[in-house]
């Protein structure tokens, strides 16, 4: 079939616009907006004294300054948490703009509009506020003591504790496991902060006619912000629209809504009368958003003589920041991903969550999974070593089997059901990425180090995600889907499925995505989920539309719709040339009209031709249009695979570490579009070297964060980035119509554990905390040889 | 204080009144509408407000559009004629080597001005030359890959 | 991230730049490639009354060189000077500079008043003994000062230029004979400031050996850390890189550790002796 396009790299329908600067991205809408900008608090802690905005009234151009008192107690009200847990004992949410106490720097405490960002600026500078600063609790240790709160109402700073327990197949728990197992280890591992840090920030544009409210948003999701706002602002939700154009990059950190400045943004809109943008800047980006990872794992483990892991058990320390608004969602994933492609004989694993007056702790692509990666392929290596055995004999003895699928974990994972693994072939992936790498050949080889690392990722959550589908009498077909896009390319892929089901050439087929007005119901794009949910429920959208065009054609070709097949957007009856009706004519047909305004809607005109006057226009149960639309709710997550290995030089002088070779196989199901799965390994697995050699977020005693600027916060050029090479393994999934599973984070997950692994074949010194620097390695080093 | 500056600007003269103040970023962006031009960090870091000045490759936010009174500017909007695409701009698309498209035009002005002074540079040429531009989606492989198929578009045009 | 508001001038000529810059005195800056400038003034860490933009006064942009050396004009561009080949080790310092497209705008006086320790071209302007020409407005005329480099480079993002001053011109000092010239640093991400440099200057006589070695450290110090290592070279190239990781002063910060500056500035020192070395053996 010339149609089929599923599994083909079709090169991505958004480029041609984003080539020639005809992308519209947040800042690119509304040219005479007014401009929002905040003061945000210089103290990681302190009390609000007084708010003095007298010198700032002469400012050229203000228009508004508000406060947290100038706001009405449905706007003024924390904001909402958004995934409540019954762990997270003690959620906590910001106002939209401080209340008495501010809790980390960036904290937004006054909100001012102005004709323009630079007089916003201004007149930020002139608003003097008075603080009386407090005692700042900065890092996992200093939290825990709970000498000093974050929350006066939160005891020990801790806001969660978790626990999950998983029996061996004899019925001991993991403590009991390790104290029998022949060999056993424990150790600390530690991984710092970083962000997901998009070029494109935070930005909010909104518009209000007095009746409805239309809200752009750079968010991961529309509709998801629709509810948020139209709840705070109290109007109909049938009164607000909200639309994600295109958006420069999320990673995370915009899945988290409604953010202050997505409440704040609309209602002075609506307040003023005037369209208000806020557009963030790169220093409010890492101050006032979100970071992740920052986590301290404590882990025992209990092993045979041939590695197997007969007990498991992790405790670690979880930094939630300032404030909960996102729930426990990254330290959960943690905790049940980090089994991976393994089976342990028994886990335990529990958490506690503390706060601290830093940004606070939201999803970042892999979210929780490179710290539980990082534990897990830690702690093989270490099992390695200790029995001096090859790292990847010791994984090829706790993979589950390829006969064991669906593998169940027995435990509950992040979206609330099962963690039961639907398929994969770890063994053959293994087999793959030594391969891929030449492993045998390169294992003791001096002067250089490799490093190995595996994970399994759930992907493709639910509850559900739906999709609309209508051929119009142009032969023309609109896709549209709730979820919102960040350049993974959703308009190429959706249109790739749309054009496979339903026969008809890619280029007459559109996508819409995050546009509260084409499609109202939606989740968002998170978890590596777009193309599992919404590309499911568009497959299944577009099935229900074929199989009316099939009906409708065959009355009119007096055919049995059984015999028919649609090619190029025409319908034919199999094996019979001649007997033809293109998909446009078949729209006409569906949609019976009483007004002709152009010649294909002449032909459904009640006069045009035979009519059955013993049916109505319309059949009972039946709708006038080409069109239809369905849902996709999994019955649980769909779970990736892969394994990374990388070949790393560390300079014997200088201690720098180059990664010579990164080889990464990978299994997310079937490829829809093989060209844009390797698009995305390359940019995860470039996040991942980030956060192994580069990125961290410091902070200082006082709260400050002292890189936050690109000058600082080492993102890495092309110069840092190895080259990626690439296999693919695809293991169907069986719960979805497509077979496919999720690939947007998976290049991340694994990466740190990779580079320790290597970095610790190099200098055969044990690498537990990343993301390593020269001079960390230095300092290694230095302490060996003191030994 | 406001100035009255004329800049040529993807070839047309544009006179606007600005303050001295105003960032050549957003001058084109704000006050000419040419919204191609992104702005990612307004430190110089991130290479997305990258522009060509006089065909040099330069930073608009770290630029005043006073200072640049009467001087060439092309941005990405300029680097084919309307409705077209420059080799550079096939190439990327060939290749892949955009996903959310925020910084490509900030490659983009960098890679055609690189190519245009060195037509068939090498692979360490290339990520030197990239080396000014952070992108956060594409991990570069793609990108360099991308330049080395444009300078073989070039190539084959001239 | 927008600049405050400033009053600005754009001078034709010097005598109009140097009146201007007498007139708004301490009140006022100087934008040239504006690279260093307009960051700080982005994150509003410095809010200057008035800023005097030289980039048209069109004298300043020259590049003389002579058999002494080459004197830089205020307005010549990094990448200008790099293209230009005039000085090897100007040359080989400049590509370390931050990435191309800031060396098409920022330029190599900015760089020497920027006065920032960890920066290259202070470092080659301390270890080649260098100098800043300083003009001002004096009396109806205009008064210019030769200041040295030890004496222009006065502390970190400090530099001799007064109120009212503007540096018109910076003066390097050509290798010489059986002269060979290295440097070698370490940054984080390639283009970003070096957690350490190392610019090192070897002079050899007629039989090879060392007559004069000097290096001047980037990172290490409030200014570029300039240290004679001719008699310790005498005993090798590691001795001297022990000489000079005496000299030095680092501190901790996030990139690195002061012990890990310590410990990169000897490795660093002794490559760049070395290849300055080996240099001047070639060209001799």
């Amino acid at each position: 079939m010339t149609t089929k396009l599923f599994g083909e790299p079709v090169r991505r329908r958004e480029d041609p616009r984003l080539l020639t600067g005809q992308g519209r991205y947040l800042d690119d809408l509304g040219r005479d907006a007014l401009a929002a900008a905040f003061v945000r608090s210089p103290h990681a802690h302190a009390r609000i004294r007084d708010i003095d905005v007298t010198r700032a009234l002469d400012v050229p151009g203000l228009v508004a300054i508000y406060t947290w008192e100038d706001l009405p107690e449905r706007v003024a009200r924390p904001l909402p948490l958004l995934i409540p847990h019954p762990a997270l004992t003690h959620g906590r949410t910001a106002y939209p703009l401080a209340r008495e106490i501010v809790r980390h720097v960036g904290e937004a405490v006054v909100m001012v509009v102005a004709a323009d960002r630079y007089a916003a600026e201004d007149a930020c500078g002139l608003i003097d506020v008075d603080y009386e600063p407090l005692k700042a609790v900065v890092g996992l240790e200093e939290a825990v003591q709970g000498a000093q709160l974050v929350h006066e109402d939160v005891p020990g700073n801790l806001g969660t504790h978790f626990v999950q327990e998983v029996a061996g197949l004899d019925g001991r728990g993991a403590r009991e496991a390790i104290e029998a197992a022949p060999h056993t280890l424990a150790f600390r591992l530690d991984i710092e902060r970083s962000a997901s840090t998009p070029l494109e920030g935070r930005g909010v544009y909104a518009r209000w006619d007095g009746r409805d409210l239309r809200v752009y948003s750079s968010t991961q999701t529309s509709s998801s912000v629709r509810m948020a706002v139209a709840a705070a602002l109290q109007l109909p939700l049938t009164q607000v629209e909200v639309i994600a154009p295109d958006v420069g990059g999320g990673f995370g950190v915009k899945i988290v809504h409604p953010w202050p400045e997505e409440v704040l943004v609309p209602w002075a809109a609506m307040t003023l009368g005037r369209e208000v943008k806020w557009a963030e800047d790169r220093r409010e980006h890492f101050i006032s958003s979100a970071h992740e990872r920052g986590q301290v794992h404590y882990v025992r483990v209990g092993f045979d003589d041939d590695g197997r892991v007969l007990g498991l058990d992790v405790t670690f320390l979880h930094d939630h920041g300032a404030y909960t608004h996102y729930g426990i969602i990254v330290p959960i994933i943690t905790s049940t991903q980090l089994l991976g492609p393994y089976k342990i004989g028994a886990y335990r694993v529990e958490f506690s969550a503390v706060y601290t007056n830093t940004v606070q702790v939201t999803p970042y692509r892999g979210a929780g999974r490179p710290q539980g990666a990082f534990c897990m392929e830690r702690t093989m290596d270490k099992i390695a070593r200790y029995l001096g055995k090859d790292r990847t004999v010791v994984r090829e003895v706790n993979f589950i089997g390829p006969d064991e699928f669906p593998y169940d974990q027995r435990m509950i994972f992040q979206d609330g059901r099962p963690l039961i693994y639907d398929s994969g072939n770890y063994p053959e992936m293994l087999r793959m990425i030594k391969e891929l790498i030449g492993w045998d050949e390169h294992v003791g080889r001096p002067g250089t180090g490799i490093g190995i690392g595996c994970y399994v990722e759930g992907t493709g959550v639910g509850p559900y995600e739906g999709g609309h589908v209508q051929i119009t009498s142009d032969g023309r077909v609109h896709v549209s889907t709730g979820l919102t896009s960040q350049g993974q390319g959703h308009e190429t892929v959706f249109a790739q499925i749309a054009a496979t089901e339903l026969g008809v050439p890619i280029e007459r087929v559109s996508v819409v995505t995050g546009d509260t007005r084409r499609f109202g119901y939606a989740v968002g794009t998170f978890a590596s989920r777009a193309a599992v949910v919404s590309g499911s429920a568009i497959a299944l959208a577009c099935r229900k539309v074929r199989e009316k065009a099939l009906r409708i054609a065959g009355d009119a070709l007096e055919a049995d719709p059984a015999d028919l097949e649609i090619e190029d957007g025409v319908v034919r009856v199999a094996g019979a040339p001649g007997a033809t009706i293109p998909l446009g004519t078949v729209a006409v047909l569906a949609n019976p009209l009483r007004y002709a305004f152009d010649e294909e809607a002449t032909r459904a005109t009640p006069f045009a031709g035979a009519a059955d006057f013993d049916r109505p226009p319309v059949a009972e149960g039946d709708e006038p249009g080409l069109e239809g639309r369905d849902f996709y709710s999994p019955i649980r997550s769909t779970f990736a695979a892969g394994m990374h290995a990388a070949i790393v030089e560390t300079d014997p002088d200088t201690a720098e570490i180059r990664v010579v070779r990164y080889a990464v196989v990978h299994d997310c199901g079937k490829l829809i579009n093989p060209m844009l799965v390797e698009g995305q390994i390359h940019g995860g697995v470039a996040q991942g070297i980030g956060g192994a050699l580069y990125e961290r977020m410091v902070y200082d005693a006082h709260g400050q964060l002292v890189n936050a600027s690109f000058m600082d916060f080492l993102m890495p050029y092309a110069t840092e980035i190895p080259h990626v090479e690439t296999a693919h393994l695809e293991t169907p999934s069986p719960l979805n119509p497509l077979g496919v599973k999720g690939a947007g984070e998976a290049g991340v997950i694994p990466v740190a554990a990779v580079i320790a692994s290597a970095v610790e074949d190099a200098e055969g010194i044990e690498i537990d905390r990343m993301p390593l620097s020269p001079s960390e390695l230095f300092d290694l080093r230095t302490a060996r040889d003191m030994k | 204080m406001e100035h009255e500056i004329t800049l040529v600007v993807n070839g047309t003269a544009r006179r606007v009144t600005v303050p001295a103040r105003r960032l050549l970023s957003d001058c084109l962006r704000h006050d000419l509408g040419l919204t191609g031009t992104h702005v990612g960090c307004e430190h110089g870091v991130c290479g997305c407000c990258t522009v060509l000045l006089d065909g040099e490759p330069v930073r608009s936010c770290l630029t005043f559009a006073v200072t640049v009174d009467g001087r060439d500017i092309t941005t990405v909007e300029g680097l084919a004629p309307a409705g077209g695409l420059s080799a550079v701009q096939r190439a990327f698309a060939e290749c892949h080597a955009l996903q959310c498209g925020f910084c490509t035009p900030g490659f983009l002005c960098t890679v055609t001005a690189l190519l245009r002074d060195n037509p068939a540079p090498t692979d360490e040429e290339v990520l030197e030359g990239l080396s000014g531009n952070l992108c956060r989606c594409t991990g570069y492989q793609n990108i360099a890959k991308a330049v080395h198929r444009a300078a073989e578009l070039l190539a084959e045009e001239s | 991230m927008k600049p405050p508001p400033f009053e600005y001038h754009a001078p034709r000529d010097l005598d109009d730049a140097l009146r201007t810059l007498a007139r708004v005195g301490t009140d006022g800056k100087v934008l040239a490639g504006g690279q260093s400038l307009i960051p700080m003034l982005n994150m509003r860490l410095m809010a200057p009354a008035h800023l005097v933009d030289i980039n048209r006064v069109a004298s300043l942009d020259g590049v003389e060189a002579g058999a002494a050396g080459v004197r830089v004009g205020a307005l010549a561009r990094h990448s200008q000077v790099e293209r230009g080949r005039s000085h090897p080790l100007l040359t080989r310092a400049l590509r370390l500079v931050a990435h191309p497209v800031i060396r098409n705008r920022g330029t190599v006086v900015g760089s020497l008043a920027h006065a920032d320790p960890a920066a290259e071209l202070p470092a080659v302007l301390a270890v080649l003994d260098g100098s800043v020409r300083l003009a001002r407005w004096e009396s109806g005329r205009i008064a210019t000062r030769e200041v040295g480099a030890r004496e222009f480079l006065v502390g970190p993002m400090e530099s001799a230029v007064r109120p009212g001053e503007l540096a018109v011109s910076a003066f390097f000092p050509a290798l010489g004979p059986r002269t060979g010239a290295a440097f070698e640093e370490l940054a984080r991400r390639h283009g970003d400031y070096a957690l350490a440099g190392v610019c090192a200057v070897v002079r050899l006589d007629e039989d090879g050996q060392v007559a004069a070695a000097r290096v001047a450290c980037t990172g290490v110090g409030p200014v570029p850390v300039v240290v004679d290592v001719t008699e310790a070279s005498r005993d090798g190239w590691d001795a001297a890189a022990r000489r000079v990781q005496e000299e030095i002063e680092p501190e901790d910060d996030i990139h690195a550790s002061a012990a890990y500056r310590r410990h990169l500035v000897g490795v660093l020192a002794g490559r760049a002796l070395g290849g300055a070395a080996r240099e001047a053996a070639g060209g001799a």
